[in-house]
Parts: structure tokens; C-alpha cells; sequence
């Protein structure tokens, strides 16, 4: 694609998401923008008259005031007391259009950013896997915010601007002809040079932002090896490679803020030059007679010449926001287009006391947890990991191990059954039902996981394990913790159960992390479980702890276990050796071992790595 | 602060210098623009002198380029000025970030670091900016402004002397009330966030509870929080443009009244009436334009507030005047050490004492938090001992040179970090001159060269920055690798081969007995089986060095080690990852 193209279309994607903004907050607010609307003509009115008044005030008053002998100050009073209310109408006008615009911008504000998280909620897995975070959050602070600032400010100040523009140049036409001619001179040159200055500085500013980026990257990388960089004694040349980065930086910061500063002193010069043009000019005519020119009107003019150049550079600085502010939108509104989770499963999960059913139209059976996968194929978007002609059956309270190199295929395949990915082919079946027709929310809370990685949330120790079910009471809460093995570390909290957790749990050890995490699972009481056992480093009585806990919670369901222990793997009623996406090997241990096979080597080597 | 901060103006203090006087000088003659103008009117066009029209009005054209090639000049400068005065500080933070200790490194994250570095700097070069360009600008044409209109007509200008005032006061009251709500929305923004990466971290936890609900529900009450505080303050700021507004229109029609009974009472000129209406402009704005720098100037005080909190932190381990720059072997000796976090009142290490021979094999075991990696922290300075002393062939590490101590005393950290860059690239941080050869000997020893082959571009194969083309072991074995290169006389190995299998795990020990049995080796683990032909096994315990012997020594007498020997043993050899 050649660059002009390119350019064609991005102009025209951003007139689109500039249509799509403007749609979207009239749908919302039409009434309160029509008020806001007039309140600017309103405004800007004013702002002209004002002008137009230095007129009136010497032409018509303070000249024949002075011939006289015996000066009437009457109408002179009752002239600047309309003046007054005219220009206390404009002040009242504009405070209706900016707060009206402030609320509504802060309105417009929360419910995007509303939107945007109640999507994200319902997108499936593959966004997250394929977005980077840093990314997404930006979405929901910078983004929105330059949006926020076009609503509360760009659109109005350039809606000002430009109606001051216009009548400002109705006004000085109605004055004077000539003079007008000379103010479109200048008007030109100024957009001349607005233009090649705005050009400038946006192709500079885009750098700045890409030498940002590297930066950033750069400094993030460094920081965070940064003990490395000690034990190697390495500072010296990282400084030579930051230095570079830091150069680039700035050099295109200052070609960047160079050119988009200079527009304000040169638009408001080119005022003076405008100002100074006019009383020559203006002079010039008054005295020779080439025109019916008064004192006044020459007044007015050098006032409304100001009333004219100022707003000229703000129109091209309001654009220039706006071109920026689209960007964002454009991001914005690309998350609002994601295509949520599908799902038209229609068997949902009742409960009758002790035992979970399924409740498929009006057929109720209990749930049992038998899981078949046959011939399932998958592949990853943009990567050629997956699995391919996965077949195997686990009976209600199984046991399975899954082995296999990193990467082999282990986690996908309990990926492809709790349906955070969808299969290419081939059917899985929980209890004979293909797990297609089971509600989402029913199948996950079905198959409760225990993940590698521990989250926990923001909250008490409390909230977090009863995450899992919500309305648990207090003492289900403790029996579950206590399965887990975590009460004891609980107890020893200053404020137990009631203990905050910030961020993502730092202040406990992964091992109590991992305690809390197999409490939330064993609060729900899944038919099925999947368990990844950690490889971080915890001490060896911690562990027996997390193992003892997880060994509870496996008794009396289907599990499947991504196994580094091999007392799992001994105890595992089935084993799958996964390698590259297939199932090398299944069986028992024994049996496995008997053959000699990839088992065998790994089990004479490692488990995985 | 200042002083800290203004050591990094350096090559850019000429321009620093030169855009205030550019911008007071665009000042002044703008200001005298409507002075002359006035003359035009009062002495030209009124009584029809046409010559002097022309050349005031030329003087006028002149004065109006100047001031317009200054202004501009001024923008230009003080853009350079203040992007060479970002670089220069942004340098000084990192080249210190760069003598930072461990100490040091813990005190702050790594994110906090990073947004000091970028986003604090930015706000300080645009506060530079303005400090040296709009912060002239306002009060040099507010107050030529002023001196002007008493020039003009004494009796007029009293008028701005009562008017000034109550718009201070309203601008003042404005920016003051915000302040303290954007505070707040600050503050509150980190909840927001906070939500947000909960759930973009946790997002399978989330599904698999089935709690979109009520994170929305979370997410919606963190955002309604903003609004309420954050429509409030905008509606505050959003008062101050009607408020300019009232005040310049009042003022108007004020100077129309007055000046309207001095001009019929022959006390003021036409024109010079016309000249009071431009400077009540630029004194009104010039104000707003005040109020305005110190609300944004008070936004870049924190971040000014964060940079020198980092700039002013002295890292606690530095070079001695002539250190030593050898290291005759690789003998440890501990002597009574301890050592405490600065601000906590319990030891991690107390009262230890420990003498390792040069080219012994020891073995350092005990459960999470007995401080066995502060042990051999302390070896290569990455942390000064608070009392004691800690010697490598027979000299205290404080006399060392740093360099020459961290070459000899090589340590392979728990967490393994690679840099993006090819495999060969981050092996040649051990040794930026190492051969081929030597390169591929030292994988070879940490049993990296093996996977490093199979790999299509072998020691040329780029590693992401999240190292996701190679698997937590192998990256353990790189890391290895690397600290190899460095021909070290002590290697100290913190867990490095927690996530590799035990078969090769005891390849690595084998090798190193073999090529390499002059070199102290120290190795904390998990796992016994790859120590229990050690010189010596350490247990730690509460910051103490609780029991230590060989393995048959500890065998036969420590009950917890032989515990922990049977459980490991009878899972079948070995714990496994």
C-alpha cells in the first residue's frame, strides 16, 4: 500500500469513529446539547457586540458629547446599561455551556468507561492471552481521559472559536469593506503557517511517542534485571545503551514542543501586525477620504482584529486535540467491538441439596463428573501450538495425570474443557452431554480450577476464598480453609479471616497463596477439579502443607491434575504422556513404565521442565 | 530540591538564560504597541496628519516583526533548553538508579522507577517550559501593562488597581477548592485501576466462579466514585472562563463610562481611551495565565518531589580510595556477622560464623525465610553486613574493589533473568571478550549447549523479553552459563536449578567437580540430592546457622535433616518440580 493510501484511509477511519463519538453522545444527551448550543451562539454573540459597541460609543456618543456645550449623560447611560445586560447574558450563557458540558463530559466519561469493562468481562480468554495489559488498562485512563477533555473542552472552545470567526467577520465586513480585504491577507498567511507548523511538530510528536515507547521498554527491561546488571558489574555499558535512547528522545522532544510552541507567539504577532496594518490603513483612508471611515469604526476594527486572530489559533490547536482525542476513540471503540464469549449452551446446573444436577429442558440428572474427549483438534490463533486427535475417557472420580515437556500440550487440553478456548473439531462430552450445550457459567462452575499462578483480590482473606460462592456462611469458610490447611497460617494473622489482602496478595507466601486458592475451590465443592501443580519454589514443609490440601480436595471427584509430583502421578488412575500436542502414551504407571517408552524417559529424567 | 534539581541544567544554561530575556523584551514591546497606536489616532488621524500616520505606523510594522521574531525565538529556545534539561535529568536518575545497592533496589519497585523516569520527567521538561518562557511572559506584561495604563491616564488606571484584585481572588479560590478534589480523583483513579488489572490478571479465576457480575458491579462503584468527585471539580474549574468573562466585560463598560466623561472633559484622548481597552485585556488574561502556572506548576511538584526523593538516596556501598583490585583465592570467612534490614528491629543474620576453604563444595539448606540467600548476598557486597565482617581470601569485602570482588564472586540469582538480545549476547555479559570456544565451554558445563543446538539459530537464536522460546530450566542453565564465563573464584548458586530435572542437575554437579575444583562452590537448594557429597551442608535456621557437617554427619545426628532426606527419598529419588 502505497503512503498516500494509507493516509486516505486513515483520515477516513477517523471520520468514521468521529461520526460513530458524535452519534453516540447525541443518542445520550441530545436535549442538554441543543441547551449547550445555543448557549454558545449565545456567547459568542455577546463577545462580538462587545466589539461592535467601541462604535457606537465613540461615533455616537462620546464625539457629539464632546461638541456640546452642556453634555446629557442620559443616553450614553442608558446604552452602556443594555451593553451591560447583553454582556451579562454572554457571562450566563457561558456558565450554562461549560458546566453543562463538564457534567456531561464526566457523565459520558463513566458510562464509556462502564461499557468498556462490562465487555471486557465477556470476551473470552484469547483477548487476554493476545492483549498486552499495559495496553488495555491505558484504554481505560488515557484514552478515556483525552476523550473526557474533547467533550468538556475542544468541542466547545472550537464551536466558539469558530462562531467568533464568522461573526467577527460578518461584523468587519458591515464596517468596513477595505479593511476586511487587508484582515483576509493576514488570515491567510496565518493559515499558511499554522498548517506548516501544525505538520511539523505532529510528525515530531509521533517520533517523540515512538521514542518514548523504546524508552520505556528499554528502561523497564534494564530495571527489572537490574540486580543482574550489579552482579556483573554491568552499569557501565547500560549507560552507553540508555544514552542513546535518551538522545533520540530528545531530540525529537525538542523539534516537537520546538514547532507546536511557536505557533502561539506567531499567531499572536501576526495579531499585532493585523492590529498595526488596520490603523495605517485605516488612517490612511479616514484622512484622504477614500472611504467614509469614522473614528469609531477604525476603533471597532482594531478590537474585533483580536476578537479574530486569537481564535484562529485556537481552531488549529482544538484540532489538533481532536485528531488526537480519535485515536483514543478509535481504541476505545475497538474494544467495544470485541465479539464477546459465545454461548448457546442451554443445560444450566441446579442444585438439590448435597447433589448438583443438570437441568437440560425439563430433564433433570445428577451430575457425576464422567468427561470423554474424542478426536479433539485445536489450534492456537497465530501460533502453531495445539492438540490434534485427542481421545480418551475418565469415569466419575478419576484421577488423570497429564505429563509432558513444557509446551506439549498439557494446560490446553483442560483448556478445551472448562471451554476458556473452543475446539476445532472433535466433541467433549461431560456426563454425555457435549459440553457445547452447557451454559458457560454452569461448565466452569462445574470444573473448578487451581491454577499455577495464584490470584487472589483485593479484599479480606475472607472474600477471597469465598469468591468461589459468595453467600458461604463464616463457618463454611473455615471448614474450607481448613481442608486447604490454610486456618492455621490464617490464625496466626493479626486480624484472621478479616485480614486485607492488597494488590495481588504480596504479603503472603506463594505457599499460603496457593493454600487460599485450593480453599476457594474446595468452598465450591466441584464434581470436577483441575490442578496445576506449582514448580515455584516453596520450602519443602510448606509444600507437604499445599500437597496435603490438595490431595483433600481431590478425593471424591474427577481430577486432573498437570502433575510435577509423582506421588500424583503414582496415585493417578490414568496417565497421558502429551507431547507436541498428542497423546504419546496412556495408561498406569506401571504399565507405562513396563514399556519403556517416553514415560520412561521422562520419568528416568524429569517430569517436566 | 532546587539545588538538586538545577545540577542538571548544565550546556543549557545559556539557553535557559536567553529565553526570559527574549520574552521580556517581546513583552515590553508588545505592550508599547498600543501606546503608539494611541498616537496614531490622537496625533494623526484626528487632526488629518497623514505623514505621521505613516511613520508611527512603520516604527509600528518594525516593532511588531521584532517582537514577533522573539517570541518565536523564545518558543524555540525554551523548547531546546527544556528537552536537553529532561535528557541531562533523566540521565543523572538513571546513571544513579545505576549505583543503586540492593538496599537501594528494594526501597523502591521497579514500576516506580520506571514512571519517575518517564512519565515525572516529561511533567518537569513541560514545568521547565513554562518556567522559563510563560512564567516571564504573564507578570512582565502584567506589570508593563499596569505601568502603561498609568502612563496613559493615572486617573483610569486606578480602575484595574480595584478590579485586579477580585479577580485574583476568584482565581485563587477557584484553583484552591479544585486542588484538593483532583487530589482525590487521583487517588481514586487507583482504585479504578486496580479493579481493572485484577481482573485482566485473574481473568480465568473470574470466569471460572463465574464472577463477572459482580466485578462489574466492582468496577462500576470504583467509577461512579470518580464521577461524583470529578464532576464536582470540573465544574469548579469550568467556572473560571465565565468569570474572566464577567470580569473583562465589567471592566468595559466601566472604562466606557469613565472614560467617556474624561474624554468630554478634555482630560483623556480618543485614542489613548482605545489604548486603555487593549491593556485591560492583557493585564485580565496575564492574570488568568498566572493562575493557571501555578495550578499546572503544582501537578509537576510531585513528580519534581518523586525524582529527587530517588536522586537524593546515597547508595550505601561504594569503593573504598585504593581497593584492591586482586582476589588471591576463594576462601570465605565469616566473623560474628549480622545483619538487619535498615528500619526493621530483628537480625536476618545474627552472630554467624563460618570458614570456608577455597575450593570447597557447600551445601546450604532450611526453609523459606531462614535467610540463607542474605547469607551469600553478603559475599559479593550486594549487601554490606550490619556487624561482623565478611572476608574472601583472607580481606574484608569492604576493601575490595567492587568490580574486582563481583568478577571473582559470581552469583547466580533465584529469579532468572535474561535480556532480549541473542542467547550468545547474554552469555557474553560473563565476559564481553569470550571466544566461541569459551562460550560454548561454559554451556557445555551448565549443560545448556545440548537444547541450544536443537534450537534452529543456536547461540544466535533472539530470546524474547519475556524469554517465552525457552522453558524455566533452561533458562536456569543460561543463567548458569553466564555467571561461568566470568572464570569466577567463588559461584554461588541460589536455587538455580529448582526448575531443572534431576538428571541433569547432577550432570551440572558432576561437571563442576571436574573442570572446575578449585572454585568455592556455594549452592542453596531444595532438594538434597545434589548436595550430599558436599564438604559441608548448612542448615539455617532463624538467621542462625543451625547444624552443619557432611551428609553422613548429619544423617547420623540431625533429625530434621534425616526426615527431610526420607521424604525426598522415598517419593523416589528426589523431589521433583
Amino acid at each position: 500500500m502505497t503512503n498516500a493510501t494509507t493516509q486516505t484511509s486513515k483520515t477516513t477511519q477517523r471520520r468514521q469513529t468521529f461520526k460513530r463519538l458524535i452519534a453516540l453522545i447525541f443518542s445520550q444527551y441530545k436535549g442538554w446539547l441543543v441547551i449547550a448550543f445555543i448557549a454558545i451562539i449565545i456567547s459568542a454573540l455577546a463577545g462580538v457586540a462587545g466589539s461592535l459597541f467601541i462604535q457606537r460609543l465613540i461615533d455616537d456618543y462620546v464625539l457629539p458629547l464632546m461638541r456640546s456645550n452642556h453634555p446629557n449623560y442620559g443616553p450614553l447611560l442608558e446604552a452602556i446599561l443594555i451593553m451591560g445586560a447583553l454582556f451579562y447574558t454572554g457571562v450566563l450563557a457561558t456558565v450554562a455551556y461549560s458546566q453543562i458540558m463538564a457534567v456531561l463530559g464526566q457523565r459520558i466519561q463513566k458510562s464509556i468507561r462502564d461499557q468498556m469493562f462490562t465487555k471486557m468481562e465477556s470476551l473470552p480468554l484469547r483477548y487476554f492471552d493476545e492483549n498486552d495489559y499495559g495496553n488495555v488498562m491505558s484504554r481505560y485512563t488515557n484514552d478515556v481521559d483525552t476523550l473526557t477533555q474533547l467533550i468538556t473542552q475542544s468541542f466547545p472552545q472550537f464551536i466558539v472559536a469558530t462562531f467568533n470567526v464568522v461573526f467577527a467577520l460578518v461584523a468587519m465586513v458591515s464596517l468596513s469593506p477595505i479593511l476586511t480585504l487587508i484582515s483576509l491577507l493576514i488570515f491567510a498567511t496565518s493559515i499558511v503557517i499554522v498548517r506548516w507548523l501544525t505538520a511539523r511538530s505532529s510528525k515530531y510528536f509521533r517520533a517523540q511517542q515512538a521514542s518514548i515507547g523504546s524508552l520505556n521498554a528499554f528502561i523497564e527491561e534494564m530495571l527489572n534485571g537490574q540486580k543482574v546488571i550489579k552482579v556483573f558489574s554491568h552499569e557501565a555499558t547500560v549507560k552507553q545503551e540508555f544514552d542513546q535512547y535518551n538522545d533520540d528522545l530528545r531530540n525529537d522532544a525538542r523539534l516537537a514542543n520546538g514547532f507546536s510552541t511557536m505557533l502561539f507567539p506567531i499567531m499572536g504577532n501576526l495579531g499585532n501586525l493585523l492590529y498595526v496594518l488596520i490603523a495605517i490603513a485605516g488612517g490612511a483612508l479616514a484622512i484622504t477620504h477614500a472611504s467614509l471611515l469614522t473614528l469609531g469604526t477604525i476603533a471597532a476594527f482594531l478590537q474585533l482584529s483580536r476578537s479574530f486572530s486569537q481564535p484562529i489559533a485556537q481552531i488549529s490547536q482544538q484540532l489538533n486535540a481532536i485528531i488526537q482525542a480519535m485515536a483514543g476513540a478509535g481504541r476505545i471503540f475497538q474494544l467495544l467491538d470485541e465479539a464477546p464469549e459465545a454461548d448457546s449452551g442451554t443445560v444450566t446446573l441446579t442444585q438439590k441439596g448435597e447433589t448438583w444436577c443438570w437441568q437440560d429442558g425439563d430433564k433433570q440428572l445428577p451430575v457425576r463428573g464422567q468427561i470423554s474427549f474424542k478426536d479433539v483438534s485445536f489450534e492456537y490463533p497465530n501460533s502453531d501450538a495445539g492438540l490434534h486427535d485427542i481421545s480418551f475417557d475418565v469415569e466419575a472420580g478419576e484421577k488423570i495425570a497429564l505429563v509432558g515437556e513444557t509446551g506439549a500440550g498439557k494446560t490446553t487440553i483442560t483448556n478445551m474443557l472448562n471451554r476458556f478456548y473452543d475446539i476445532d473439531s472433535g466433541q467433549i462430552t461431560y456426563d454425555g452431554i457435549n459440553i457445547t450445550r452447557i451454559n458457560k457459567e454452569a461448565l466452569r462452575r462445574s470444573v473448578a480450577i487451581v491454577l499455577q499462578e495464584t490470584h487472589l483480590f483485593s479484599g479480606t482473606i475472607a472474600d477471597n476464598i469465598r469468591y468461589g460462592r459468595m453467600t458461604a456462611t463464616d463457618d463454611e469458610v473455615i471448614a474450607a480453609a481448613k481442608l486447604a490447611n490454610a486456618d492455621k497460617f490464617i490464625e496466626t494473622l493479626p486480624d484472621k479471616y478479616e485480614t486485607q489482602i492488597t494488590g495481588n496478595g504480596s504479603e503472603l507466601s506463594s505457599g499460603q497463596q496457593q493454600m487460599l486458592s485450593i480453599a476457594r475451590a474446595a468452598l465450591v465443592d466441584p464434581p470436577v477439579m483441575i490442578l496445576d501443580e506449582a514448580t515455584s519454589n516453596i520450602d519443602s514443609r510448606t509444600e507437604q502443607l499445599v500437597q496435603a490440601g490438595m490431595d483433600n480436595l481431590m478425593t471424591g471427584r474427577t481430577t486432573f491434575a498437570i502433575a510435577h509430583r509423582l506421588s500424583t502421578v503414582f496415585n493417578a488412575d490414568l496417565i497421558l504422556v502429551i507431547g507436541d500436542g498428542r497423546i504419546v502414551e496412556s495408561g498406569t504407571h506401571e504399565a507405562l513404565l513396563a514399556k519403556h517408552g517416553k514415560y520412561y524417559e521422562l520419568y528416568t529424567g524429569a517430569l517436566g521442565g | 530540591m532546587l539545588h538538586t534539581l538545577m545540577q542538571s541544567i548544565r550546556e543549557y544554561k545559556r539557553m535557559t538564560i536567553i529565553s526570559p530575556i527574549l520574552v521580556v523584551a517581546e513583552a515590553a514591546i508588545e505592550t508599547f504597541i498600543p501606546f503608539l497606536m494611541a498616537a496614531i489616532i490622537d496625533q494623526g488621524i484626528r487632526p488629518g496628519n497623514l505623514n505621521l500616520v505613516v511613520r508611527v505606523g512603520l516604527l509600528l510594522l518594525v516593532m511588531a516583526l521584532f517582537s514577533l521574531v522573539m517570541g518565536a525565538g523564545a518558543s524555540w529556545v525554551s523548547s531546546q533548553a527544556a528537552a536537553g534539561y529532561a535528557k541531562n535529568l533523566r540521565q543523572d536518575l538513571f546513571y544513579h538508579i545505576q549505583t543503586f545497592s540492593f538496599q537501594n533496589l528494594d526501597q523502591f519497585s521497579t514500576s516506580s522507577l520506571v514512571t519517575r523516569l518517564t512519565t515525572d520527567i516529561t511533567n518537569i521538561q513541560t514545568a521547565y517550559q513554562m518556567l522559563i518562557r510563560i512564567a516571564f511572559r504573564a507578570p512582565s506584561m502584567l506589570i508593563f501593562s499596569i505601568v502603561m495604563a498609568f502612563t496613559v491616564n493615572a486617573e483610569m488606571a486606578w480602575l484595574f488597581v480595584i478590579v485586579v484584585p477580585i479577580l485574583a481572588v476568584g482565581l485563587v479560590t477557584i484553583v484552591s477548592k479544585s486542588r484538593p478534589l483532583f487530589r482525590q480523583v487521583f487517588k481514586r483513579y487507583d482504585q479504578l485501576n486496580r479493579v481493572v488489572r485484577e481482573n485482566l490478571r485473574g481473568i480465568r479465576v473470574v470466569k471460572t466462579y463465574g464472577q463477572q457480575d459482580s466485578e462489574t458491579a466492582k468496577f462500576k462503584a470504583a467509577s461512579g466514585n470518580i464521577f461524583k468527585v470529578f464532576s464536582k471539580a470540573q465544574r469548579i474549574v469550568a467556572l473560571n472562563m465565565p468569570l474572566m468573562q464577567l470580569v473583562i466585560n465589567t471592566t468595559m463598560l466601566l472604562l466606557s463610562w469613565f472614560g467617556a466623561k474624561l474624554i468630554v472633559g478634555k482630560q483623556l484622548e480618543v485614542g489613548q481611551f482605545v489604548s486603555l481597552f487593549s491593556y485591560s485585556t492583557s493585564i485580565l488574561f496575564s492574570l488568568n495565565m498566572l493562575s493557571m502556572i501555578f495550578s499546572q506548576l503544582s501537578v509537576s511538584q510531585a513528580s519534581a518531589e518523586r525524582v529527587v526523593e530517588v536522586l537524593n538516596s546515597e547508595s550505601a556501598i561504594a569503593d573504598k580510595p585504593d581497593a584492591r583490585t586482586d582476589v588471591a583465592n576463594g576462601a570465605i570467612d565469616f566473623e560474628r556477622v549480622s545483619f538487619r534490614y535498615p528500619g526493621t528491629k530483628k537480625d536476618q543474620l545474627h552472630d554467624v560464623d563460618l570458614h570456608i576453604k577455597s575450593g570447597q563444595t557447600i551445601g546450604i539448606i532450611g526453609e523459606t525465610g531462614t535467610s540463607k540467600s542474605t547469607l551469600v548476598e553478603l559475599i559479593p557486597r550486594l549487601y554490606d553486613a550490619t556487624a561482623g565482617t565478611v572476608r574472601v581470601a583472607g580481606q574484608d569485602v569492604r576493601d575490595y574493589d567492587l568490580k574486582t570482588l563481583r568478577d571473582n564472586v559470581s552469583v547466580v540469582l533465584q529469579t532468572t533473568t535474561l535480556f532480549s538480545g541473542t542467547i550468545r549476547d547474554n552469555l557474553k555479559w560473563g565476559d564481553a571478550d569470550a571466544t566461541d570456544e569459551e562460550i560454548q565451554h561454559a554451556a557445555q558445563l551448565a549443560q545448556a549447549d545440548g537444547f541450544i543446538q536443537t534450537l534452529p539459530q543456536g547461540y544466535d537464536t533472539p530470546l524474547e523479553q519475556t524469554g517465552q522460546n525457552v522453558s524455566g530450566g533452561q533458562k536456569q542453565r543460561l543463567t548458569i552459563a553466564r555467571a561461568l564465563l566470568k572464570h569466577p573464584k567463588i559461584l554461588i548458586l541460589d536455587n538455580a536449578t529448582s526448575a531443572t530435572d534431576t538428571n541433569t542437575e547432577a550432570k551440572i554437579w558432576q561437571a563442576f567437580r571436574h573442570e572446575m575444583p578449585d572454585v568455592t562452590k556455594l549452592i542453596i537448594t531444595q532438594r538434597l540430592g545434589g548436595i550430599v557429597d558436599a564438604d559441608k551442608i548448612l542448615i539455617m535456621a532463624g538467621g542462625k546457622i543451625a547444624a552443619a557437617g557432611t551428609h553422613s554427619e548429619l544423617l547420623a545426628e540431625n533429625e530434621w535433616y534425616r526426615q527431610l532426606y526420607d521424604t525426598q527419598t522415598k517419593r523416589g529419588g528426589g523431589q521433583h518440580d
